[in-house]
């Protein structure tokens, strides 16, 4: 919609309303949960393929996993889930689970520890997009007989090396670690894909709800598992419509006709608030915006220039005017809610201090090339920072352009100042440190092109040695500390100014009650839900 | 299309008789069309810069995926024989796989193309029932106030975006009168309950015998229908009008005045009869675009037709997608062309 379009509309739409209230006032059923969100992005929902927004959000509520997060109590992290208990050898690097007894899967069979071994067999075999989770831990498709290993009523997983616990469990509640129904998927397998083909647009899992359809950008329909071992859902039916349209999500919301609007833009946000019978939530999300510093860049790559540049953001200004309700000011790399995130934001608009800064490290009169991808707020952000690096003596010139031509030439160090936005992979807090702080071969022969850190050519300063050192810690509490420093040395030292965090909003009928997205570590959950 | 051979001794020799050589023709005509647009929009895709095989695998993955879906796409391959192996498996009524959901292609077009059928179609019947008389009776009472009524109504539909249109009237007769269904092609308690046959959700009641889901499919597609019908009598009425008063000012009218024929036997069995073969283009043309999928009504109505999805899959560079659309969306074009050919034979004797 453009930006006529939308004038025109918000005041036809306020004129209409202060005229005559929205009428009658139409209701879901109590035991039928109706959402409408943007389900464009789903391309499977086979847990061992799905790696996508919307397709996490069915997935959550359909597969258990060995270990899970209770969505009333995100920050106690990884709790039981399918596996009862577990234990670590001393070695560090075999985690035996015991299962849960008496589970079962929709179709009717036991969950066993077979069906746990083979769930994560497979998605290592199967190697799709998201394998990297489970990869990185050393299993590949020669040794995953070997290294992920059934016995009675335990199965245990073996890395290569010691990891923290923490970090191997946190992974295991991503959505690649859903336990599948062995028997129902094998049953339907074609060509040998271990069922994937059939998995895309079915299901066969343990969780709260089963899938009844996927229609692709249409609707997701889900039912409740009556048997489910944590009790039986209170909405006996999800239904997850595709509505495009802000505009049109608000009329279903306010017409009773959905109970949840998964996407109203700021304008249909304020407009929703405090109508009747409707509230607005909060989440803080994964996603972070960041502007980094090529430090091939001889200027760029001097300590002091670095520390200018994150003192000419204006971090307010944009929080408060175009990314208001979107975006919340925060400046490290683990987004809150992640094991070890801070919220320490130490950054400020200082231009005068960012003068002196940069007169102290001899530069005067830089022209610099940012790239930045065709979205708008990614645009105004850029723009805003063309505007406040200009009273610095700074001329930045913006280069617009397709995910493609952008991304390629970050990929190929050629940026000077990249601006962008980086999501969490897998809820564990080496999703980021791994990128942001971790190069171990700052070389162009590395082609590391995965790692932040290399695409901007930094080789970390000591910071890949200590990522490297937190990510086998055992102690959960250590740990986190340890993320905690890097990441207070991070704000210091490194070239990247991490800006903001993700905000969702979601406007709900008020009788919908329980409802947790996920926040920034996991998808939604509709299990607690009730209305 | 010009049929007629003149060469008589030519005719006499050819082995087919010529009604024959028509369908031939006209087959050959579908075949290069249809290859000719096959091949600029398989080339499109190609050069277009959105890299599929980044929109699949994310733009976090590690080069051995990338490449490995790079492959598995036949990208390495030169393009003439990607073309070619594309068109051959188009023969055998194969779209591929959409490279996003690896679902076939046909089977996302047989869920989506019906929704658009329903709703274009009853969209244009609306613009002809009442754009026809409307522009009838404009080109008759010129100057009259029925007219100028016609002239607004018509600059309205021309110039108002549908976008605003369909927010205004889904906000007025939905969100505060309550009149008819909200966005979607069924409310939550109707869908899937008749057994899809043609997928016209309206059809499928009727051969169901469900009037519970026939009263809330057509409370739910009366709105946008009425909003594309209101943009194809527009046009319809305004074309009407300016054919019939060429019509009107023609020697043979004032001869049908004069002989004391009655002003309706003029103007119906006289001129309407004459603009016949005009408008059957407009309406053809009219129909072909609503076909087509109007992208915003869709969206403001959450309608999975045709039209929102070559969108996504345009924007989502699934060119797989996109090419199975575009295929169809062609041949719609292309039929319909061909069946206005035909009927301009049985209401323009010149024309046999």
């Amino acid at each position: 919609m453009n930006a006529f379009n939308r004038l025109l509309m918000g005041t036809a739409i306020g004129v209409a309303v202060s005229v005559t209230s929205i009428a009658a006032f139409a209701e879901t059923p109590g035991n039928m949960l109706v959402i409408a969100n943007r389900i464009d992005d789903i391309t499977t929902l086979d847990p061992a393929e799905s790696f996508e927004f919307a397709g996490s959000d069915v997935s959550r509520n359909i597969y258990g996993k060995l270990v899970n997060f209770d969505p009333l109590n995100l920050k106690a992290g990884y709790e039981p889930d399918l596996a009862e208990s577990w234990t670590v050898s001393e070695d560090g690097k075999t985690i035996t689970f015991t299962m849960r007894e008496g589970v079962k899967f929709h179709s009717g069979n036991p969950v066993r520890a077979e069906d746990a071994a083979f769930s994560l067999r497979r998605a290592v075999i199967l190697n799709k997009t998201p394998s990297f989770i489970l990869t990185q831990f050393g299993f590949t498709a020669e040794n995953a007989n070997d290294t992920i290993k059934v016995d009675g009523n335990t199965v245990s997983i073996t890395t290569d090396k010691r990891y923290a616990t923490s970090f191997v469990l946190n992974c295991l509640t991503s959505t690649i670690g859903g336990i599948v129904d062995k028997e129902t998927v094998m049953a339907n397998e074609v060509d040998g894909d271990m069922g994937n083909t059939w998995l895309k647009t079915n299901s066969a899992g343990s969780g709260a709800y089963s899938l009844v359809s996927w229609k692709p950008n249409d609707s997701v329909t889900l039912k409740s598992n009556a048997d489910f071992y944590a009790g039986a859902p209170a909405m006996e039916r999800v239904i997850v419509r595709h509505v495009q349209e802000s505009a049109t999500q608000r009329l279903m919301l306010e017409r009773g006709d959905i109970d949840v609007a998964r996407n109203l833009n700021p304008e249909d946000i304020a407009g929703a608030r405090g109508g009747d019978g409707i509230a607005i939530d909060d989440e803080l999300r994964g996603r972070l915006m960041y502007i980094s510093l090529n430090q091939k860049h001889p200027e760029l790559s001097k300590p002091k220039v670095r520390q200018a540049i994150k003192y000419l953001v204006d971090y307010e200004g944009m929080q408060n005017s175009f990314l208001k309700g979107q975006y919340v000011i925060h400046q490290n790399f683990l987004p809150a809610t992640y094991l070890g995130a801070v919220d320490e934001n130490p950054f400020s608009l200082n231009i005068e201090k960012a003068k002196a800064l940069l007169a102290e490290a001899g530069v005067s009169g830089m022209e610099l090339e940012v790239g930045v991808r065709e979205a708008q707020e990614r645009v105004e952000i850029t723009q805003s920072l063309q505007n406040i690096w200009a009273q610095a003596g700074i001329k930045l010139n913006i280069t617009v352009g397709t995910a493609k031509q952008i991304l390629g030439r970050y990929r190929a160090r050629e940026l000077d100042v990249y601006m962008g936005a980086w999501g969490p992979d897998y809820p564990d807090p080496h999703t980021n440190a791994g990128t942001f702080a971790f190069n171990p071969v700052n070389t162009d022969e590395a082609k590391a092109t995965g790692l932040l850190a290399w695409r901007n050519a930094w080789d970390t300063g000591g910071l890949t040695e200590k990522t490297s050192a937190a990510v086998v810690e055992g102690d959960r509490d250590v740990r986190a500390k340890m993320y905690q420093d890097i990441q207070a040395e991070f704000r210091d030292i490194s070239p990247f100014a991490v800006m903001f965090q993700k905000i969702e909003q979601t406007g709900r009928s008020e009788s919908v009650q329980n409802l947790n997205l996920g926040g920034a570590i996991t998808a939604v959950s509709y299990w607690p839900v009730t209305k | 299309m010009a049929l007629t051979d003149n060469n008589g001794g030519a005719r006499k020799r050819a082995p087919f008789p010529p009604w024959i050589l028509t369908i031939l023709r006209t087959l050959g005509s579908i075949a290069v069309t249809m290859l000719g647009l096959m091949f600029i929009t398989f080339i499109i895709g190609r050069v277009m810069p959105i890299d599929p095989v980044l929109a699949i695998v994310g733009e976090q993955a590690s080069k051995a995926t990338y490449d490995a879906a790079y492959q598995q796409l036949g990208l390495d391959r030169p393009i003439l024989v990607q073309f070619l192996y594309y068109v051959w498996d188009v023969l055998h009524g194969d779209f591929g796989d959409s490279l996003l959901n690896a679902r076939p292609v046909v089977d996302d077009i047989k869920r989506v193309f019906p929704a658009t059928m329903e709703l274009a179609t009853l969209g244009v019947l609306m613009g002809i029932i009442l754009g026809v008389p409307l522009g009838v009776v404009a080109a008759v009472k010129r100057g009259s106030w029925i007219d100028q009524i016609a002239r607004v109504i018509a600059l309205v539909g021309y110039s108002m975006p549908i976008f605003w249109l369909g927010l205004m009237g889904l906000l007025v007769f939905y969100g505060i009168l309550g009149w008819v269904g909200g966005p979607g092609r069924v409310g939550i308690f109707y869908v899937d309950i008749v057994p899809p046959v043609t997928g016209m959700i309206l059809l499928d009641s009727i051969l169901d015998g469900n009037w519970d889901v026939f009263k809330d499919a057509f409370s739910h597609i009366i709105l946008p229908a009425s909003l594309l019908g209101y943009y194809s009598l527009a046009y319809i009425s305004r074309m009407t009008r300016s054919f019939m008063l060429e019509q009107m000012s023609a020697e043979y009218i004032v001869t049908a005045r004069v002989k004391g024929m009655s002003e309706t036997a003029v103007i119906w069995r006289h001129a309407f009869k004459n603009i016949l073969v005009q408008l059957i283009t407009v309406i053809a043309l009219s129909y072909a675009n609503l076909l087509e999928g109007s992208v915003l009504t869709e969206i403001i109505f959450s309608w999975p037709g045709i039209g929102q999805y070559i969108t996504t899959a345009l924007l989502s560079a699934d060119m797989n997608a996109v090419l199975g659309g575009t295929v169809v969306v062609g041949l719609v074009f292309v039929l319909l062309n061909i069946f206005s050919d035909l009927l301009y034979k049985v209401f323009d004797p010149r024309a046999k």
